[in-house]
């Protein structure tokens, strides 16, 4: 019998359903083998009911949930509650679920600020109150899925590789655990590394970094880095190029931004890499800010309003 | 005895995003009023602040998953021109193809995986099998060859570009890298076979799915509005760059630049929705969304580019405008005729690209100019699949940010969609009369705008 699979997505962008569209003929096998029961982005299951009569927001008994997206309002946080209670096991696909992701930028300020500048900006007319008819209550910050739920499988990135999510989806019919990548960025990164430069601070990425040329190999590139590039590829998860492996920004000649999280699950990106760049003697203030360094984990407390 | 009621529709479906539906029956059990909640609230016009310019492109891209590229580029636009620097002509160009080869996978996503359920199982279906599992289940070798040409674009633009969702390679003065002739050549070749593919689907599409809905294309969600979209100096449909075109429903229109925008757009806010409603404010009429009476209100998308659009710059799209504008005219009004719109587009993507991969010049290596932090302000703007999409950001000396107003082009349609809803709701619900199909008819109307 095909297992069955329920999936939403929600303070979210869309990103990691488009990452499992593409797939490509991949999908059409794991078609054939789960059977979905709820899934916004492509079928028309209903939270009260097909007839929108239902008392209680409501999901169908699946084997396997997968969530996308942080908790940011009450709607997410039932939405991720009613899918812990009715699925067997439960996936945090993309790093909004298992970290905050980018819209836990937002966990820098109150919401109160959040709702001044959106409802003032240049073009928006003056308004009494903010909408509060119909649309579910904001809570107080955004959650990693963690931080509301138990999660068995964590998937991170922004967004997971189509191949990491097949695999995902692979082992979990075959009753396995998926392996993924448990190594940084750079260690799976191909440019060269002459260890331990000279180079003292950081410049902004407003130049393009040095090499010969569009037909060069990128593993006779220096490392950005040490091309006096941040990049977070020390302190990220590996696992962004997929099965190809080669690290996806990098292969378009750009440093990495951390998009995978931190390596070990409880890391602070910041932290770390403020670490490794101070035991390579470049000095953190040469960059124009650090708060942009927990622009994918900002989740979990890591990033909350200045106090006053 | 009947009383007042409430039926809910949420989530929306098929859609990108979130929105929820209330239609409000009156005690003889017609519809009293409709409203869609647009739910999302992220808050990127404020968390954006302090950060720095050039790293915005990686940041606001995660306003959608589904079309990032469009995000990448209006906001690489508005910091180039805060901080006064202009890529040269081969970064222009790689943006811009990639930007039309964005678009192309885009209008194949909606049609097919969104859409196409409503028209190939059935607007009446079960809801188990109306979606893209059961269209592929009834037509396997179809749904094969979707799936084979959305991959293909998709890892096009990942082979190239790195990544193909939440891009990184536009960046301040131009593109990452440059294109190699043999990427031209491999690029140019899969550009032709989707080519092929995209006009299988507007035959496709004009012989088995538009004629068995002829009557639904003239009722279902239909309104009269004005239209926004963005046109090249001789007026033809333009998705990357060029002057902003505000059409009344009338016809008549003003061009303007984006630099200006908020000369023309407002944003009302409507008590029911996070998502602001945007209108024309330069037509000093106000805002309402009264069906009879509509104030300020236009649209945006594929249909609203066609209707703005004096002509198409390549053949093949052309010829279809003009046997669209024969069956419809200009501006069509008929919302379900944004399908059709955006087949059109598709064909006028794939062609673009092709024209654009066959350039020499797309293969210079001077693809970066070098950028220094400042204080200015910028605009950025590109057609997104969805509509106008506008960018604007201030910087300071150090070149962080210090104030940014975004207006994504599916906002445009929100109010548009919210009268379209109650338009089809008033004539489908009739004296308490509702079933699963009337309320996926409904949705139908909202799914049309692709929001």
């Amino acid at each position: 019998m095909a297992a069955k699979v329920a999936s939403d997505w929600l303070n979210a962008c869309s990103g990691c359903e488009i990452a499992i569209v593409d797939m490509g003929e991949r999908l059409l096998t794991v078609l054939d083998l789960v059977e979905f029961v709820h899934l916004p982005a492509l079928m028309d299951h209903k939270y009260y009911g097909q007839m929108g009569d239902g008392a209680h927001l409501s999901f169908p008994e699946a084997d396997l949930g997968i969530i996308s997206g942080s908790i940011k309002n009450e709607e997410h946080l039932e939405v991720a509650l009613e899918m812990r209670k009715k699925c067997g096991a439960i996936i945090a696909l993309g790093t909004c679920a298992t970290h905050g992701g980018i819209p836990a930028l937002a966990n820098s300020w109150a919401n109160d600020a959040m709702l001044e500048r959106y409802y003032s900006t240049e073009t928006t007319d003056a308004c009494d109150a903010v909408p509060a008819d119909g649309v579910p209550p904001l809570l107080e910050n955004v959650s990693a899925l963690d931080e509301k739920i138990n999660v068995d499988i964590y998937l991170p990135g922004c967004p997971p590789h189509p191949d990491q999510v097949f695999g995902a989806l692979a082992a979990f019919l075959e009753g396995k655990t998926p392996e993924l990548p448990t190594k940084s960025v750079c260690d799976t990164c191909p440019t060269q590394r002459e260890g331990k430069g000279k180079i003292g601070k950081l410049r902004r990425f407003l130049q393009a970094p040095q090499y010969k040329g569009a037909d060069e190999p990128l593993d006779q590139m220096r490392c950005l880095l040490e091309q006096g590039l941040l990049c977070m590829g020390p302190v990220t998860r590996a696992g962004c190029g997929g099965d190809g492996v080669v690290p996806r920004c990098i292969s378009a000649r750009v440093p990495c931004r951390g998009c995978y999280g931190p390596v070990q699950p409880g890391g602070n990106q910041r932290l770390d890499m403020l670490n490794a760049l101070a035991s390579n003697g470049i000095d953190p203030a040469s960059l124009p800010e650090t708060v942009s360094m927990l622009r994918f984990s900002g989740g979990h407390g890591m990033l909350k309003p200045a106090r006053r | 005895m009947t009383e007042t009621r409430t039926i809910k529709i949420s989530p929306i479906t098929r859609i990108e995003g979130h929105a929820s539906i209330a239609i409000e029956l009156d005690d003889a059990g017609n519809v009293a009023d409709s409203k869609v909640h647009f739910q999302s609230i992220r808050g990127f016009e404020k968390f954006v602040e302090g950060k720095p310019a050039e790293e915005l492109p990686r940041i606001v891209n995660r306003i959608c998953g589904i079309c990032p590229w469009h995000h990448h580029l209006a906001a690489n636009k508005a910091v180039d021109r805060c901080f006064g620097v202009t890529p040269p002509p081969a970064g222009q160009k790689l943006r811009e193809l990639i930007q039309t080869i964005a678009q192309a996978e885009d209008k194949l996503l909606h049609f097919f995986f969104l859409a196409a359920a409503d028209f190939v199982i059935g607007p009446d279906a079960d809801y188990a099998v109306r979606n893209v599992i059961g269209v592929a289940k009834a037509n396997p070798d179809l749904a094969k060859k979707v799936v084979q040409m959305r991959y293909k674009a998709k890892m096009m633009i990942e082979k190239f570009a790195g990544k193909a969702i939440h891009p990184v390679a536009a960046v301040t003065g131009g593109f990452a890298k440059a294109m190699t002739e043999e990427d031209r050549k491999w690029m140019l070749e899969g550009m032709r076979e989707i080519y092929d593919f995209a006009r299988f689907t507007i035959d496709f599409a004009k012989k088995d799915i538009f004629p068995k809905y002829m009557d639904a294309i003239a009722s279902l969600g239909v309104i009269n509005t004005g239209f926004i979209g963005t046109v090249d100096s001789a007026g033809a449909l333009n998705l990357y760059d060029g002057k902003i075109r505000l059409m009344k429903a009338d016809g008549s229109y003003t061009d303007f630049d984006v630099q200006d925008y908020t000369d023309y757009l407002g944003e009302h806010v409507p008590s029911w929705s996070y998502g602001k409603f945007p209108y024309a404010k330069s037509w000093n009429e106000g805002f309402s969304l009264d069906l009879d009476n509509p104030k300020g209100i236009y649209r945006s998308n594929t249909l609203a580019r066609i209707n703005v659009a004096d002509h198409m710059a390549t053949p093949a799209a052309q010829a279809e405008l003009e046997e669209f504008r024969q069956l419809f005219g200009r501006p069509a009004q008929a919302t379900l005729l944004y399908h059709y719109a955006r087949l059109i587009e598709e064909v006028y993507a794939c062609e673009h690209a092709i024209e654009m991969l066959e350039d020499p010049e797309i293969t210079d290596p001077n693809v970066r100019a070098e950028a220094e932090p400042k204080a200015g302000r910028g605009v950025g703007c590109v057609e997104a699949p969805r509509g106008t999409l506008i960018h604007d950001y201030s910087t300071d000396d150090n070149g962080l940010i210090t104030r940014a107003n975004m207006i994504v082009g599916t906002t445009h349609n929100l109010g548009p969609i919210n009268m379209s809803v109650d338009q089809a709701a008033r004539s489908l619900i009739k004296e308490g009369h509702v079933d699963e199909g009337i309320l996926n008819k409904v949705e139908m109307a909202v799914r049309a705008y692709d929001p």
